[in-house]
């Protein structure tokens, strides 16, 4: 499959290949060059198929609309000319996009028959410069982020810092004064390559290689934007740091790379949320999340992805973690048309301790294919997977797991449990639990639920006076507690919030 | 037995006329009510007696609206109203209760949250916090259940005597204006059984709501007194009595009010 690719842009007419070569300063554009048809057209889409989803508006849109799509070398280089990266960056990258032509297609999980890399825009730059405040952002742009309440959470110390990427930039990214003077960073990748050159050399492509997978390795070619964060020896920085990532164009191939350190000793959060336009075609999320946990250090990667149902999501997260080091992911996987998603954690010190909660929600015409990988690589390691999916209408979730646990990674302990839920009678669930054990003196359970929202259960909650609707949302949250209980409050509400939204559209 | 109801209570009345009602099985369809007249007024206690697979479950599963039953004939009156044309969350806002035999476990769903759920809805408006905290705690000492209960999921890993007890819990606050208890004896040791009842009693005492009490055995009258007691055999009522009745059962068995040929023990 992707012979015939590399063979069609190689066939591609001289034209069209000129026409690639024009510079990247066409990617930046007025933004009040809005289509209004197209506009129209598009909520038309939102209202036949919005079914609940309240993320799908788009801004004016003329940056996206110039941007050209598919990809081969030239635009590897020309995305790599126009961030003045350093040679080494522009090689890695070429690499990136050699190893993804060579790779073949996942012959698991989620249909991709339908997926073409070339259906994608690789580079769409909304802004010349990133935003000092969000009053510089284009006012469409700001009143998305408004929408979002992104601005609101910032203003009211919720978080320590926030980074928006809208399309392939972070156009806004802030950091409370007090945590940028004890040393802590967070930028969005781009400018650490430019400002803190020699530790994303030292650490990019070390955790998650170029030639990983192909989606990771497409990611290596393209990648743009993402956040950098790199916390110094025992500082903790108790409040979380929050990235928004919204993909607003027709078509687009979202590829943020995003790297964190947290050096001995410190501790740090950070969370992600994710929202997209509906459009009648597709987009493409395929981050790279690269966390290395140095001795005794702790992180917590949460992600609340709610993505438009036309989007695949195809993101590879791994941490590494040393000595005493502790690696948390918390991952809430609701939006999308279809995702495959197993957060990793390399077990690499002694006593590194790693979970992976995830909760997955399948709706009609989703596939959540999601779940975790722990790797022990060292005596007295430890993890614990619990995975939660929920489908309805028709919509199918897969956990997806791997433990492996070699010879002379002694005294692990590893836990895997799953449950899922099925709402209706033509909903699929499915487990791939792979454990790959070589070591006798360690600890591992798994266990595997399947229930369905009976009958029964609706019946008992109607009879004490609750409605059928609120019943389902009770079940449902309750399902999903052990999970929000992990998140921070308003995260907590929101993933709520979002459930309620998905079930909602099912009943109605 | 009209002397029970005090006055300082509303008089309240549910009347079952003709009641039809089946279920669908592998086999086709099952016809299991076979028009049962029952007529029950705030107060009075109604002990249905009868056999294994009598149809008593079903009776109760009707009334309450379980979508499983399907109903052929007859009606439902509470106070006039038919309970048979309402939703079952609109049964329950209307008054009734039912005790169930199996409480269903709702995982992650807290007691505590979801029991003041159910009092907002019944009653229509949140009790104020202090109020309900209060009538809680109070509530459950009286059915000697461990404060932390409340935390616990609803019937999730409750042992059989605990969920009964939740279900009398629930009695005592949604103050219903009729009671259906469903073999809320089955599973229950003697002091179980002794707390679950007084339990009742007290909720009767302070509520005034009628009872029909369902039971196999004649055990759990000897703690709630009938005023009333009917024997339930194939899918209708065959004969009424005073609490009398019950003893004489206790003495002579069911097998009398099977069909030919039929024996309790045989059906069991």
């Amino acid at each position: 499959m992707a012979e015939n690719k590399q063979a069609l842009t190689a066939d591609k007419p001289a034209n069209e290949r000129e026409s690639a070569d024009v510079e990247m300063g066409q990617y930046v554009f007025d933004r009040t060059r809005a289509n209004d048809d197209k506009i129209e057209a598009d909520e038309k889409i939102l209202a036949e198929f919005g079914n609940g989803y309240n993320y799908g508006w788009h801004d004016s849109d003329a940056a996206g609309q110039a941007a050209k799509k598919g990809i081969d070398e030239n635009v590897v280089r020309e995305i790599s000319a126009d961030k003045h990266e350093p040679e080494w960056m522009l090689d890695l990258r070429l690499k990136g996009f050699q190893a993804f032509l060579e790779k073949p297609m996942p012959q698991w999980g989620v249909d991709l028959s339908g997926f073409d890399a070339q259906d994608f825009k690789y580079y769409v730059k909304p802004m010349d410069h990133q935003a000092k405040s969000w009053s510089d952002l284009p006012p469409d742009i700001k009143n998305t982020y408004d929408r979002l309440g992104i601005p609101e959470a910032e203003k009211q110390r919720l978080v320590a810092g926030v980074a928006a990427q809208y399309e392939s930039e972070v156009i806004y990214n802030s950091i409370r004064e007090e945590l940028a003077s004890q040393g802590v960073i967070f930028c969005d990748t781009d400018t650490a390559v430019q400002k803190y050159p020699d530790l994303v050399k030292k650490y990019f492509n070390t955790v998650v290689r170029y030639n990983d997978n192909k989606f990771a390795a497409l990611n290596t070619a393209a990648w743009s934007g993402g956040s950098f964060v790199y916390v110094p020896k025992g500082v903790h920085v108790t409040i979380p740091l929050q990235a928004y990532f919204r993909i607003n164009t027709e078509n687009m191939g979202q590829f943020e790379r995003t790297l964190i350190i947290a050096d001995e000793g410190s501790y740090v959060h950070y969370v992600e949320g994710c929202t997209a336009p509906l459009y009648s075609t597709d987009s493409l999320h395929a981050a790279v999340v690269e966390i290395i946990v140095e001795p005794h250090a702790r992180v917590r990667y949460t992600t609340v992805q709610n993505w438009s149902n036309n989007v695949y999501n195809l993101v590879t997260q791994r941490a590494y973690v040393k000595e005493g080091g502790t690696m948390e992911w918390v991952d809430g996987n609701i939006g999308s048309k279809a995702s495959m998603k197993y957060p990793a954690c390399i077990l690499a010190g002694e006593y590194a301790k790693a979970s992976t909660l995830s909760l997955s929600f399948a709706g009609s015409g989703q596939y959540q294919d999601t779940g975790a990988k722990m790797i022990h690589l060292a005596p007295h390691t430890s993890s614990t997977i619990v995975s939660k999916s929920i489908s309805k209408g028709g919509g199918r979730s897969s956990y997806r797991g791997l433990v492996k646990i070699p010879k002379g990674a002694f005294d692990a302990h590893s836990s895997v449990s799953c449950d899922a839920l099925l709402v209706d009678e033509f909903s699929r669930s499915d487990t791939y639990p792979h454990v790959d054990v070589r070591e006798d003196e360690v600890t591992m359970s798994h266990e595997a639920t399947v229930s369905k929202v009976s009958q029964d259960q609706l019946f008992y909650l109607q009879q004490r006076g609750i409605e059928e609707r609120e019943a389902m949302g009770m079940i449902v949250r309750g399902f999903v507690e052990p999970i929000s209980r992990e998140l921070p409050m308003e995260y907590a509400l929101e993933l709520n919030r979002l459930v309620e939204l998905q079930m909602e559209a099912s009943v109605g | 037995m009209a002397e029970v109801a005090t006055n300082v209570s509303e008089q309240h009345t549910l009347e079952i006329r003709g009641l039809r009602a089946g279920v669908q099985t592998k086999e086709g369809r099952k016809e299991i009510l076979k028009g049962v007249d029952l007529t029950i007024h705030t107060g009075e206690v109604h002990a249905i007696m009868g056999p294994n697979g009598s149809g008593k479950s079903t009776l109760a599963y009707t009334l309450a609206g379980h979508p499983k039953y399907e109903v052929d004939g007859g009606e439902v009156l509470l106070d006039g109203q038919d309970l048979l044309k309402m939703k079952p969350y609109e049964r329950a806002r209307a008054g009734l209760f039912l005790a169930m035999q199996y409480p269903v476990e709702v995982p992650g769903v807290s007691m505590t949250n979801f029991l003041r759920t159910a009092v907002t809805e019944v009653q229509g408006s949140a009790p104020s916090l202090r109020q309900w905290v209060e009538e809680l705690s109070t509530e459950m000492k009286r059915l000697r259940m461990d404060p932390k209960f409340a935390q616990r999921s609803v019937n999730e890993g409750f042992s059989g005597g605990e969920k009964k007890r939740a279900e009398v819990l629930q009695m005592e606050l949604l103050k219903p204006k009729f009671t259906i208890m469903d073999e809320t004896d089955s599973g229950l040791d003697v002091d179980a059984l002794r707390i679950v009842s007084e339990g009742v009693n007290h909720a009767k005492d302070v509520n005034h709501f009628g009872v029909m009490l369902i039971t196999h055995y004649t055990r759990i009258l000897r703690y709630i007194h009938p005023d009333f007691v009917h024997v339930f055999a194939d899918g209708h009522f065959v004969r009424a009595g005073g609490p009398e009745l019950a003893d004489e059962l206790e003495e002579s068995g069911y097998d009398q009010y099977l069909p030919e040929g039929v024996s309790e023990s045989a059906q069991a």
